[in-house]
């Protein structure tokens, strides 16, 4: 599948194409995309009990893998037999190079201790979505990542597919502006500039003209490295425009991202990015427990905004949203965990200032 | 006291050869003198081999199909000169100028720092031919026998001290007579050499044994001092060059270049010989400036921009007025390339750099992604590159510094981003002192490993927070802030009002921003620029509308100047 997704898009002459677009085609068997039940997996781990003179302990040994895949047993049993013939006590060995022992990633801050407790931080090396519908927080949360990794002394980077960033919101939240690199994806490119006037272009056409920016800036940014966060603000696209991004590209961003110690972070309505994605954090708001209270009086309690229409407007301010966090997914851990959530506010910078 | 000199045999040929390699293998003329009336003024080795000689007519050297013709360029030669004079003086502050093919240089103290004369001598020529040039390098303790040995001896020549006559005996005549010698210098040195030629003196050996009473009664101071000269034992005053920080080279085209991978092809070379001259002298590039020269048909019009863009290069003129439509009245455009192409016969770019480089490969592609961006609009005759010279950046790397992405590296990406997404599209953020919407705009992005906070810095800091008092620290808070995320442009919005409130609100762009306001706050005014043409006034609301995922906040924003109402943004 990707290869054929590789192809067309290179037919294209562009970095992506559209699900529309790839032409399945049959997969031939081989090593490199043969996946294992997850059963099989379980029963390919070899326990060693053989008793060297090295190492009198027994070791447990996984087989050996192929990337984050895990090869057939054949090749591994190819391999032992070569060293059976070198020595027979070193059969049912590994060569340590076939080895695949990753290290836990590195987890940092996103600046909200309830998100960290939650998931623990942000993994470097991986790839996060955020997601959740418009009011949900998902910017607050993005903008507190960058804050925080700004003020660790990194340098950040914001493809912004909607032009969507607030720069005032950025530094009320703490954004070094000086670390952070912000590209402003349009609705069409320079060089097709000129041809706007000739043909009017329809919504469609100008998600995917972002969608290809955002894609081709985004390689560029992972190869270019250095960056200690790279976020991808697809937010404002439509999830069946976002939806669009072949998972090949995905791979393609992970595979970028995994040797280095950027986080790669999207902002996006729905789940994109399938099993590519690391960690992913769905966040929510209920229609009922926005705090409003009138400057006024400074009325303390919380009070659900159906329930407020007969004060004036001009005496209520906005001062928190209420947030619900999910952790949806997280390949960190090992295993699926189980529903796990955490409610957190971000409030406004008029707020905020009052308050401190 | 130790001298070198470096001399540069066939001048013209070596600034010729510098510029276009691939013609080392082959015969080649330069040509002088206007058309028709050229005339063959050097020739390379191979040319003198195959009889074609200086004084031939260009007709007649044309005869010969092997032979590679071209024009003497000036430009090319001042080039050649500017880059021997660089070899020079990355090996002494000490350089006197003495022609345009020679530099003579002060040893003295040289020898604990670069070994002894020999090695000098052998790493000056290879230098020299890092930067395109075949010299000779002599070393002398006399600066006047170091000249002549230059000139007559090829290759490098070490002359020991005390025994200055040996090498030079077997020279002729001619070396002791510099080339570019005005008319009347040269019939008085034609004069001297024909009278000496009579004597049977042809080379300095027979001149340094000629009786010295009989030749001042003869020929006069001047003749003593030839005498002298051929005994290596006359010397002047070395009269050193102030350094002049210059770098810039130049070409000159036969025929006009039309397509931009050629120009490409061009720039490298050009870049290549810059960065070498940069190199020698331990400097680094700041900016770079490209100067095109463009070949405008006579009565060239503005619809000769389509007849040129058919050719290759399409036309730029409507650049300026681009760049002032794009973007909003705050953002300027990225400062790091200045646009001043006019219907002029120059096109000019300025690259400035963030940072010192030093990599040709990495200026090709800057320099191509911003042609490409902005291409010259006409045919090319003259490219024309200048550095700025400045000290190249030095860093020292940490283990535990946070990671930032490399600035050679950086700068490229940026350029191709750039070519991307547009030039005032990417970069930094600055705000300005100001309440105004979109009261910001676009700066360089420079990744400096090593940001210390200055008192500026700080200063600048303090200014933001007195401006904006929201502004808090969240690393010691740890709350988040609720972020506004703008439309740009701004969405109309056709608002009903209740009681001079808003009620319903209906987006015609967006389907999923409207519907009747459940919730409001405001208005909130303020307004500013009173006192100024741009001058603005507004409301501003807070109101939650119900969407199909739950209950959404906008700002609402009521221009209280036009009347028009829009959805600025949306709150998350």
């Amino acid at each position: 599948m990707s290869t054929a997704v590789v192809s067309t898009s290179a037919a294209l002459g562009r970095h992506f194409v559209f699900d529309a677009e790839a032409v399945p085609e049959p997969r031939p068997f081989s090593i490199s995309n043969y996946e294992l039940p997850l059963e099989a997996e379980d029963d390919l781990r070899i326990v060693c009990s053989h008793q060297s003179t090295i190492n009198h302990q027994p070791s447990t040994i996984s087989p050996p893998t192929f990337g984050n895949r895990k090869l057939p047993r054949g090749n591994s049993l190819h391999i032992s037999d070569r060293f059976t013939a070198i020595d027979p006590r070193l059969a049912g060995l590994t060569p340590a190079s076939r080895l695949s022992v990753r290290p836990a990633p590195e987890m940092i801050s996103s600046g909200i201790a309830a998100i960290d407790e939650l998931t623990g931080g942000l993994p470097r090396g991986c790839l996060t979505e955020i997601c959740g519908p418009a009011s949900s927080g998902r910017t607050a949360l993005l903008l507190a990542a960058l804050s925080a990794a700004t003020q660790r002394g990194e340098f950040c980077a914001l493809v912004d597919a909607s032009d969507a960033l607030d720069p005032q919101s950025a530094a009320a939240a703490g954004v070094q502006l000086e670390r952070l690199l912000w590209i402003r994806c349009g609705e069409s490119s320079p060089q097709k500039t000129r041809q706007k006037s000739d043909s009017k272009r329809n919504e469609g056409r100008n998600a995917e003209n972002r969608l290809e920016q955002v894609l081709r800036v985004t390689d560029l940014l992972l190869e270019s490295g250095g960056f200690g966060v790279v976020a991808l603000d697809l937010a404002d696209l439509p999830p069946q425009a976002a939806r669009r991004i072949p998972l090949a590209t995905w791979f393609r961003f992970r595979r970028a991202v995994e040797p280095t110690s950027t986080v790669l972070l999207t902002l996006e309505q729905q789940p994109i990015a399938g099993s590519c994605s690391s960690l992913v954090i769905k966040l929510q708001t209920d229609s009922g427990c926005y705090l409003s209270k009138s400057p006024l009086a400074f009325s303390p309690e919380r009070i659900p905004i159906t329930e407020i229409s007969h004060v004036p407007s001009h005496a209520q301010l906005l001062e928190q949203i209420e947030i619900k966090a999910e952790l949806i997914r997280s390949r960190l851990a090992g295993k699926p965990v189980g529903s796990a959530a955490v409610a957190f506010a971000s409030r406004t910078a008029w707020a905020e200032a009052k308050a401190g | 006291m130790p001298f070198a000199c470096i001399y540069v045999p066939n001048f013209p040929v070596a600034a010729l050869l510098r510029a276009e390699p691939e013609l080392r293998t082959q015969a080649l003329a330069v040509l002088e003198g206007k058309p028709p009336l050229e005339k063959v003024g050097a020739v390379n080795e191979k040319a003198g081999r195959i009889g074609i000689a200086p004084g031939m007519t260009k007709a007649q050297a044309q005869l010969c199909s092997e032979l590679a013709l071209r024009p003497r360029s000036a430009l090319q030669e001042a080039s050649a000169h500017a880059a021997l004079l660089d070899c020079a003086q990355s090996f002494s502050p000490r350089v006197e100028d003495s022609a345009c093919d020679t530099a003579l240089l002060d040893l003295a103290g040289l020898e604990s720092l670069f070994g002894p004369l020999p090695t000098i001598a052998q790493r000056m020529f290879r230098r020299a031919a890092d930067l395109g040039l075949v010299v000779n390098v002599a070393v002398a303790a006399n600066a006047d026998a170091t000249l002549l040995a230059a000139r007559g001896l090829a290759g490098v020549s070490v002359i020991p001290l005390g025994k200055e006559a040996e090498p030079l005996g077997p020279l002729p005549l001619e070396v002791m007579f510099a080339d570019g010698l005005t008319d009347t210098q040269k019939e008085k040195s034609e004069q001297l050499l024909a009278t000496l030629d009579r004597w049977g003196a042809r080379n300095l050996r027979a001149l340094a044994a000629l009786p010295e009473v009989a030749l001042s009664e003869r020929l006069g101071q001047a003749g003593l001092r030839l005498q002298q000269l051929a005994r290596g034992t006359a010397s002047h005053t070395l009269v050193p060059l102030e350094p002049a920080l210059v770098f810039e080279e130049a070409m000159e085209l036969e025929h006009p270049i039309v397509l931009l991978e050629p120009l490409a092809f061009l720039l490298n070379r050009l870049l290549e010989q810059l960065c070498n001259r940069l190199a020698v002298r331990a400097l680094a590039a700041q900016e770079l400036r490209l100067t095109l020269e463009l070949d405008y048909p006579a009565g060239a019009s503005d619809e000769s921009d389509d007849l040129i863009e058919n050719r290759g290069i399409p036309s730029e003129s409507d650049a300026p007025h681009h760049q002032e439509k794009s973007g909003f009245a705050q953002n300027a455009p990225h400062n790091n390339q200045h646009f001043s192409s006019t219907r002029q016969n120059h096109f000019c770019r300025t690259l400035r750099l963030p940072l010192p480089m030093l990599d040709a490969k990495l200026f090709l592609k800057l320099l191509q992604l911003d042609l490409h961006a902005h291409p010259p609009g006409a045919p090319i005759v003259k490219i024309h590159l200048a550095a700025e010279p400045s000290r190249p950046r030095s860093a020292q790397g940490g283990l535990f510094r946070p990671p930032s992405p490399e600035p050679e590296k950086l700068e490229l990406t940026l350029a191709r981003i750039a070519g991307i997404v547009g030039e005032n599209k990417v970069g930094s953020l600055e705000l300005l002192d100001t309440y105004r919407p979109e009261g910001f705009r676009m700066r360089r992005f420079v990744a400096e490993a090593e940001q210390k906070k200055s008192a500026t810095g700080q200063k600048h800091d303090a200014d933001q927070k007195l401006n904006s008092p929201w502004l808090t620290d969240t690393a010691e808070t740890k709350s988040a802030i609720t972020a506004l995320r703008l439309f740009r442009p701004p969405l109309h919005a056709t608002v009903t009002l209740h009681d001079r409130q808003p009620a319903l609100v209906v987006c015609a762009k967006r389907k999923d921003v409207q519907g009747d306001v459940l919730w409001k706050a405001g208005p909130w005014h303020i307004s500013g620029d009173w006192w100024e043409r741009e001058a603005w006034a507004r409301d501003e609301w807070d109101i939650a509308l119900q969407n199909e995922n739950g209950v959404a906040l906008y700002r609402l924003v009521h221009d209280l100047l036009g009347g028009a109402w829009f959805v600025e943004g949306t709150y998350d």
